[in-house]
C-alpha cells in the first residue's frame, strides 16, 4: 500500500493536536460539518421509506460481496462484450504500473483526472509523475489541493480546510506554472473562483486524450460503470478523451441494473444532500452511437488490501461503503480534529475502520485509528449502508491491543484520550444509541456517566481506558510479558 | 495482468470461500450467457436449492447468503401521486429549486417558446442534433443551427451560444433529465460544451415520477447522462455557486398537448 502523500504521517493524537490548535481549521470545519448535516437530515426526512432503502442497500452490498468473485467475473465478461478491456491489480504498485503502461502507450503525456478515492490510495498522480506523466485533477476541491500541494481534509469536499482568501492566494499564484494563468483582477467572491477554474481547466479538457476516473458503481449484469458529480469535469473526462481508464475499487460492483433505483436515491441524498446530484453520467464498454465518448476504455479493478478486509467477518462491512460522507459529518471527533489527521485519503470514522483494514496496524499512525473514537454511534446512525462503525472500531482495537508493542500502545491511548478529553466530543457521545453502549467495553467511561465532569479534569478518562487496554491485552495475548512501562 | 486476475479472485475465494453457503441466481446471467465463475461452488448447477432451506440460512451472515431476487426492497416505488398533473407540477417545482429555469408551452407553441429563450439569451448559434424535429427552430430567424453530423468537435462547439435538445425521459421525485443519445438528444458532448442548454420534455408521455419506475424504461447500454439542475459546486467555504464546467444555465421546456 502506498498512500504516498501521507508517508510521515504524525499519529492521530499529533495530528489531531495540531488540527485542534488550528483555528481556522475547526471554524471551517465546524461551519461545513454543520450545514451538511442540517441539510442532509431534512434531504432524507423527505423519504418515508428510508428505513426500508437503507436495508436494502446493506442487503445488496452484502449480497454482492458474499458472492463476489462471481459479479466481478459476470462484470468482467459484460464489460468485455461492451469492448472494454479489464485489468485486475493486486495492490496499489501494480495498479499504478498498469495505468501508466497504458498511458504511455497512447503516447500522450498528460492526463485529466475526476476526483477518485482509489487513485489518492494508491497514490497514482506521484506514481505516473515519476513516469513523466502529468495528471491534472480537475474537481474544483481537488485543484484547490492540487495547485496548494496540498492533501484532502473531507471525502466530499476536499478543500474544505481552505477558505476563500487562501484559495484566491493559491489561484493568483499557482495557476500559471499549470496552464492558464488565474485573471489579474480575481477576487475572492466563490462565483470568480469558480469561473477561473473553469477557464483554467476548460483548456485542459479541449486538449485532453486522456482521462482516468473512478467509479462509483459498476453493474455486474450489464457491465455499466456509473459517476455521480456536480460540477461536469466528470463529464468532460469522462465524454471527451480518446482513452479512458477507470481505476475502481472491487467492493464496487452491485449486481444489477435495477440496484441503482436503491443507491442513486441514498447516496445524493446522504452525500450533498441533494434530492439528486447535478449529474450522473453511466457507460458500458464503448458501446454507444459511433463518436460518442472514448474509443478505448480500461477498467482496472483494484483489491489492494479489500480482500484482506473481506475475510475478516466483522470488519468486512466497511466495504458496503459508498463513500457519501455523512458520518464524517455527524462525528464530534472528525469535527475537531480535521481530516488530515487521519492520516489517508480516508478521513472520519469510515477511514478509522477502512484504513486499518487496508493497510494493517503495524504504523503507528493506522495502529492509533481504532481508538480516534468516543463511540458515540452517531455514524452508525446517518450511514446510508448501516455499516456499524462503532461494533468495527471496537473489533479492531481488540486486534490491536491483541498485537501488542508499546509504540502502538502509546499512541493508541493518546488517540482514545483526544476522543476522550475533548468537551464537544463528549457532549455529543451523550446522544449514543442504546445499542452501541453495549459494545463499550466495560470500563472505558460510558456516555452520561461523569463524562460532563471530565470538562474540568481532562486527564482522568485516559485512565480506566488504559485499564481496559491491558485487560483486553493480556487477554489476547496468552502469555503477555509483564509490561515495563506501566506508566 | 492475468497473475493479478487470478491471485485476486484467489484471495477473494480464500476470503469468503468457507461460507458460499446458498447458490445465487444472480440477474440475468442466463440472459447474457454467462455460467456462475468458476469455483463459486458446484451448486451453482442447481440454482433453487438452498434457497429457504434451513441449511441456507445456517452461515453465519444470513442475510448476504440471500438469492439476489430475494433482497427485501420494502422501499416505495414511489412518493407521490402518479397523476399525469401532479407530476408535471412536481417536475417543474423540483427543477425550478435546483435552479434550472422552467418554461410551459403547449406543443404548437414550442417554435416560439425556443425562439424567445434564444433571443433573450442573446444567443446566434445553437448547436442541435441531425434528428432534432426541424419545426423546433422554425420560429428562430437570425440564429444559426450548428448540426452534429458526427464530427462536431469539442473545440467548435465550445465557440457555439446554446444547445437545443430533447430528452429520453424525466424524473419528477428528484427533478431529473435523462439523456441516452436517443432521438433529438445527441451525442454527450453536445449538452456538455456551450453554456446554454434548452432541454425539451414532453408531458405525459416523458415523465416519470420516481427512479424505480425510471431504471426500466432505460436502455443500460446507451451511455446516459442524468442532469439535475445546471452545474454546481459547493467546494469553496460551502457557498454554492451555480456552472462550474458544464452549461451555466440549464431552461427546460415542459410541452403539453394543449
Ligand atoms: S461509512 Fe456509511 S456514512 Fe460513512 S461514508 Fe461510507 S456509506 Fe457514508
Amino acid at each position: 500500500m502506498s498512500g504516498d502523500t501521507f508517508l510521515g504521517m504524525p499519529s492521530f493524537p499529533a495530528a489531531a493536536a495540531e488540527s485542534t490548535r488550528n483555528r481556522r481549521l475547526r471554524a471551517n470545519l465546524s461551519h461545513a460539518t454543520r450545514t451538511i448535516r442540517e441539510k442532509r437530515a431534512r434531504a432524507v426526512a423527505e423519504l418515508t421509506d428510508w428505513a426500508e432503502l437503507r436495508a436494502a442497500g446493506k442487503a445488496i452490498k452484502d449480497h454482492t460481496l458474499r458472492h463476489l468473485d462471481r459479479y466481478l467475473l459476470q462484470l468482467e465478461a459484460a464489460v468485455t462484450a461492451a469492448g472494454g478491456t479489464v485489468h485486475w491489480a493486486v495492490d496499489a504498485a501494480e495498479a499504478n504500473r498498469i495505468v501508466a503502461d497504458l498511458v504511455l502507450a497512447t503516447g500522450e503525456r498528460e492526463v485529466i483526472k475526476v476526483k477518485s478515492m482509489a487513485t489518492q490510495e494508491i497514490g497514482l498522480n506521484e506514481a505516473l509523475a515519476a513516469e513523466g506523466i502529468a495528471a491534472y485533477e480537475t474537481d474544483l476541491a481537488e485543484l484547490i489541493v492540487q495547485l496548494g500541494d496540498d492533501r484532502p481534509s473531507h471525502i466530499l469536499v476536499p478543500a474544505i480546510h481552505r477558505n476563500r482568501e487562501e484559495i484566491r492566494e493559491i489561484f493568483a499564484e499557482r495557476m500559471a506554472a499549470w496552464g492558464r494563468p488565474a485573471p489579474e483582477d480575481l477576487t475572492d467572491s466563490p462565483a470568480q473562483l469558480a469561473e477561473a477554474a473553469r477557464l483554467h481547466l476548460r483548456e485542459k479538457f479541449l486538449r485532453a486524450k486522456v482521462a482516468v476516473s473512478g467509479a462509483n458503481f459498476m453493474i455486474a449484469e450489464t457491465g455499466t460503470l456509473v459517476v455521480v458529480e456536480s460540477e461536469g469535469n466528470g463529464r468532460m473526462c469522462l465524454t471527451l478523451p480518446e482513452t479512458l481508464i477507470s481505476v475502481v475499487g472491487i467492493e464496487k460492483v452491485v449486481p444489477s441494473w435495477r440496484d441503482l433505483e436503491v443507491f442513486l436515491q441514498t447516496l445524493p441524498r446522504s452525500s450533498t444532500a441533494e434530492r439528486m446530484n447535478p449529474y450522473t453520467s453511466l457507460w458500458t464498454g464503448t458501446l454507444g452511437p459511433e463518436g460518442d465518448g472514448p474509443s478505448a476504455f480500461h477498467l482496472v479493478l483494484l483489491d489492494n488490501g479489500r480482500t484482506t478486509a473481506l475475510a475478516d467477518q466483522v470488519g468486512r462491512q466497511a466495504l458496503r461503503c459508498i463513500r457519501c460522507s455523512a458520518c464524517l459529518n455527524v462525528c464530534p471527533v472528525y469535527e475537531r480534529a480535521g481530516g488530515h489527521a487521519y492520516g489517508s485519503v480516508y478521513p472520519g470514522p469510515i477511514g478509522a475502520i477502512l484504513t486499518p483494514q487496508l493497510r494493517g496496524t503495524t504504523s503507528e499512525i493506522d495502529a492509533s485509528l481504532p481508538f480516534a473514537s468516543s463511540l458515540c454511534g452517531a455514524c452508525y446512525e446517518v450511514c446510508p449502508v448501516a455499516i456499524d462503525i462503532p461494533e468495527v472500531l471496537v473489533h479492531l482495537r481488540e486486534q490491536v491491543a491483541g498485537q501488542g508493542g508499546h509504540r502502538l500502545e502509546r499512541a493508541a491511548v493518546k488517540a482514545a484520550g483526544f476522543a476522550l478529553d475533548h468537551p464537544g466530543v463528549l457532549a455529543a457521545g451523550e446522544r449514543v444509541a442504546g445499542r452501541a453502549r453495549g459494545l463499550l467495553p466495560d470500563r472505558l467511561p460510558g456516555p452520561g456517566r461523569g463524562w460532563t465532569d471530565s470538562r474540568d479534569l481532562p486527564d482522568l478518562p485516559g485512565q480506566p481506558f488504559r485499564d481496559w487496554w491491558k485487560k483486553n491485552r493480556s487477554r489476547s495475548r496468552s502469555r503477555s510479558r509483564s509490561r515495563k512501562d506501566s506508566r | 495482468m492475468s497473475t493479478g486476475r487470478e491471485t485476486v479472485l484467489a484471495r477473494i475465494r480464500a476470503a469468503i470461500g468457507a461460507e458460499q453457503g446458498p447458490p445465487v441466481t444472480g440477474p440475468s446471467a442466463t440472459g447474457l450467457g454467462l455460467g456462475p465463475g468458476p469455483g463459486t461452488g458446484s451448486s451453482a448447477s442447481d440454482p433453487g436449492a438452498g434457497a429457504g432451506s434451513p441449511q441456507a440460512d445456517g452461515v453465519t451472515d444470513r442475510l448476504a447468503g440471500r438469492r439476489h431476487e430475494d433482497i427485501p426492497r420494502d422501499y416505495l416505488p414511489v412518493h407521490r401521486d402518479e397523476d399525469p398533473a401532479a407530476l408535471l407540477d412536481l417536475l417543474h417545482e423540483n427543477l425550478a429549486d435546483y435552479r434550472a429555469l422552467v418554461h410551459r408551452s403547449t406543443a404548437a407553441d414550442l417554435p416560439a417558446t425556443v425562439a424567445r429563450l434564444l433571443a433573450a439569451h442573446g444567443s446566434r448559434t445553437v448547436a442541435v442534433p441531425a434528428d432534432l424535429p426541424p419545426d423546433w427552430l422554425s420560429a428562430a430567424a437570425g440564429v444559426a443551427a450548428v448540426v452534429d453530423d458526427g464530427t462536431l468537435t469539442a473545440v467548435r462547439l465550445d465557440a457555439v451560444d446554446s444547445v437545443l435538445t430533447g430528452c429520453a425521459l424525466a424524473v419528477a421525485e428528484t427533478g431529473t433529465l435523462v439523456l441516452d443519445a436517443g432521438p433529438a438528444q445527441g451525442r454527450r458532448l453536445l449538452t456538455l460544451v456551450p453554456d446554454h442548454h434548452i432541454c425539451v420534455v414532453r408531458a405525459p408521455g416523458q415523465i416519470v415520477a420516481s427512479l424505480p419506475r425510471a431504471l426500466p424504461r432505460l436502455d443500460p447500454t446507451r451511455p446516459q447522462t442524468w442532469i439535475s439542475g445546471p452545474s454546481a459546486t459547493s467546494d469553496i467555504e460551502l457557498d454554492r455557486v451555480e456552472g462550474v464546467h458544464g452549461p451555466r444555465t440549464l431552461e427546460v421546456v415542459l410541452v403539453t398537448e394543449s
